[in-house]
């Protein structure tokens, strides 16, 4: 790894790095040609490397996804960029009716490698239609999985894991994660230990303090890592109350038996995410916690969600919006007590 | 470029081979069959018959190869039945009978074998169509991506996403348009402005209107057509005028009888009949048979066993 990698590089190189060991992976996007790399610069110098695959197209998101679909039935990967993950809702059919149908609407099973990538979030004052978390949107669509970008995996094996998974997915990028460092070793916010848990390519990073029985467990995926850990971090620093973070990579399906052990052992766990309330992913993970450890939950299952609301552009309308970590461990707080 | 009309040769055509007629009956007695199945509640769901529309994937059968990728849609059987002349997978496949194409999963609009896909979504075969000539294209392969669609999916963006990229990255692409008029029960006044082939040039895209309904005259006009979207990578588009002899799917047919009757003055049924009347009914009592034996066999068969993940 190198020193002060920002996430962005490494999502960048990692692209770099499965293009140049599989010949029959395209990137295909608006605006994704050199010198501009993509309006997040994520597929800079990709098409001066890989001319023929690297396809820059018109603003025609329904298009892309149909392109990349109708390579992924001919056996190509194809990496698909949303410019805004917003926009993802127009490619909405191909993604839910195609892309994820075409694997077992046939009675067969015809494996489509695919994967869509998606900058979401706000926290960079795009306003309402270039901000949202659109995650929930394509929760439980058979054969569809979706993934979280996150500072703590190696982009390089989660594209990779998701590239030859042979069912399209949707990778959501937190895009202020872009210019952010990526971990580097050392403790966690200069308090937590971080290991992984689960199996390659997707493991659970999974943040605790040493030597201390957490309190609470927080799942969060990664665009709200770095507010997790902040709130954690003051929890602990102000009131000594231990948290243990999980960030997954895979977001749906969702296991949740990584989390049964240590949820069951802290009794109390909540779930943080950057959309608004409303048949969310964190609902989703809830209702399989209740499944897994009713019996062992001291407190329902704590839902952090942003407001529900459009997301504003001014700053400070937006930070009222948006979950932060301030307004994070005031949940967590209560949760605690 | 719009290419123009040609006119259909005014000499006598030489006859029909025994095989194109009976791909065109086979087809003709399988809706049929669907239609009388239904009738009698032996059919679950809907089905969309092509009854008229026979003569345009028969027509254009020897002109494509196994490898060019078809894209069809909801009103599928016959492009089906032309391509592999498989009555029983397909009938099978409606019904949920063993030997089903798809395992039953599919049904009547969504079939995958080999090189030929269908789904129930109108429009969207269009940009994964041209992402299948792009990889034609670059692999080198000398195939076609062809995709069917009727004239009321020209309400679709995706039509015009396709449409648009196919000229740009000069795609072989070739789109088939059906145009019966009516758009479920939507008669085209009514749902489109302007014409397919103004839309075509809109995009610099080959436009090619083909009024006639004899196989033999469609295939001479569209032979060095289809040559030049396999070799030059060039999108076109092809627009049969025909005509929907049925319903939409089943007893929905809102049109007025005069209309339904002008309809039928253009089937190819009569006319090719006329043509040779003792070869023709030998042919048609042959796949009236065929049909029929294929309907008593897969009706007959265990329901196909669910795959469950
Ligand atoms: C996206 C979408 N919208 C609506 C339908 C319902 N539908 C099925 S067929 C049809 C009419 C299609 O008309 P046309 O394209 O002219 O083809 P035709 O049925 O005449 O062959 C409609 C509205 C659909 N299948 N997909």
């Amino acid at each position: 790894m190198k020193r002060n990698e920002r996430v962005g590089e490494n999502l960048n190189q990692a692209l770099h790095r499965v293009m140049e060991s599989h010949e029959d992976v395209y990137l295909i996007g608006e605006d994704v040609l050199d010198p501009y790399g993509g309006a997040f610069n994520i597929t800079k110098g990709l098409s001066d490397r890989f001319a023929d695959r690297v396809l820059t197209t018109p603003i025609s998101e329904n298009a892309i996804l149909g392109v990349a679909n109708g390579l992924a039935l001919t056996g190509n990967k194809p990496i698909a960029e949303m410019m805004f993950g917003d926009f993802i809702t127009l490619a909405f059919d191909q993604i839910v009716n195609f892309s994820a149908k075409s694997v077992s609407m046939y009675g067969a099973t015809h494996p489509m490698h695919l994967v869509v990538r998606c900058p979401v979030g706000g926290r960079r004052g795009y306003g309402p239609t270039h901000s949202q978390s659109p995650q929930k949107h394509f929760l439980g669509v058979p054969d569809l999985h979706l993934f979280e970008l996150s500072p703590f995996h190696d982009n390089a094996t989660v594209l990779e894991g998701m590239v030859e998974l042979g069912k399209p997915c949707i990778f959501f990028e937190d895009k202020v994660l872009y210019t952010e460092r990526r971990h580097q070793g050392g403790p966690v916010g200069d308090l937590f230990s971080l290991e992984f848990t689960g199996e390659d390519p997707f493991p659970v990073a999974r943040l605790f303090i040493e030597d201390t029985a957490p309190e609470l467990v927080i799942v969060a995926p990664g665009g709200l890592a770095q507010r997790a850990v902040d709130a954690a971090r003051e929890l602990f620093l102000q009131h000594e109350i231990a948290c243990e973070i999980y960030v997954p990579s895979a977001l749906y399906p969702f296991d949740a038996q990584l989390l049964a052990e240590p949820v069951a052992r802290a009794g109390r766990v909540c779930v943080v995410e950057d959309a608004p309330p409303g048949g969310s992913w964190g609902a989703e993970v809830a209702h399989q916690l209740y499944s897994t450890c009713w019996d062992s939950l001291r407190a329902p299952v704590r839902l952090v969600h942003s407001a529900d609301s459009v997301i504003p552009t001014a700053l400070h309308l937006e930070r009222d919006v948006l979950v932060s970590s301030e307004s994070l461990e005031l949940a967590l707080k209560e949760l605690a007590q | 470029m719009t290419l123009t009309e040609q006119a259909p040769s005014g000499t006598a055509p030489a006859p029909l081979r025994d095989g194109d007629l009976t791909s065109l009956l086979m087809i003709r007695h399988f809706e049929w069959k669907l239609l009388d199945l239904f009738a009698e509640g032996k059919l679950n769901g809907t089905t969309h018959t092509c009854l008229g529309q026979e003569y345009i994937p028969v027509s254009l059968n020897p002109l494509l190869s196994a490898g060019d990728f078809l894209f069809s849609n909801h009103r599928g059987h016959g492009h089906y039945l032309a391509r592999f002349a498989d009555p029983a997978g397909l009938l099978a496949e409606i019904t949920g009978r063993e030997g089903a194409v798809c395992g039953g999963v599919g049904g009547s609009q969504h079939i995958f074998r080999d090189t030929y896909l269908s789904t129930g979504i109108q429009g969207e075969s269009l940009p994964v169509a041209a992402g299948a000539a792009l990889h034609f294209k670059r692999a080198g392969l000398p195939h076609v991506a062809v995709v069917y669609i009727g004239d009321g999916t020209w309400g679709e963006g995706s039509v015009y996403e396709a449409l648009n990229i196919a000229r740009l990255w000069e795609l072989p692409l070739l789109v088939v348009v059906e145009n019966n008029g009516i758009s479920q029960t939507t008669p085209g006044s009514v749902n489109m402005a302007g014409t397919i082939a103004g839309r075509a040039r809109a995009f610099d895209v080959d436009h090619h209107r083909v009024t006639s309904n004899d196989v033999r005259h469609i295939r001479a006009e569209l032979a060095p057509l289809i040559d030049r979207v396999r070799h030059q990578h060039m999108p076109l588009v092809v627009e049969f005028d025909t005509v929907r002899l049925g319903p939409h799917s089943k007893g929905d047919d809102t049109r007025p009888a005069r209309e339904i009757e002008a309809a039928r003055a253009r089937d190819w049924y009569g006319a090719l009949r006329a043509e040779d009347p003792e070869r023709f009914d030998r042919l048609d009592q042959e796949q009236r048979q065929l049909i029929a034996g294929v309907a008593a066999d897969v009706l007959a068969r265990p329901l196909v066993a669910g795959e469950t993940a």
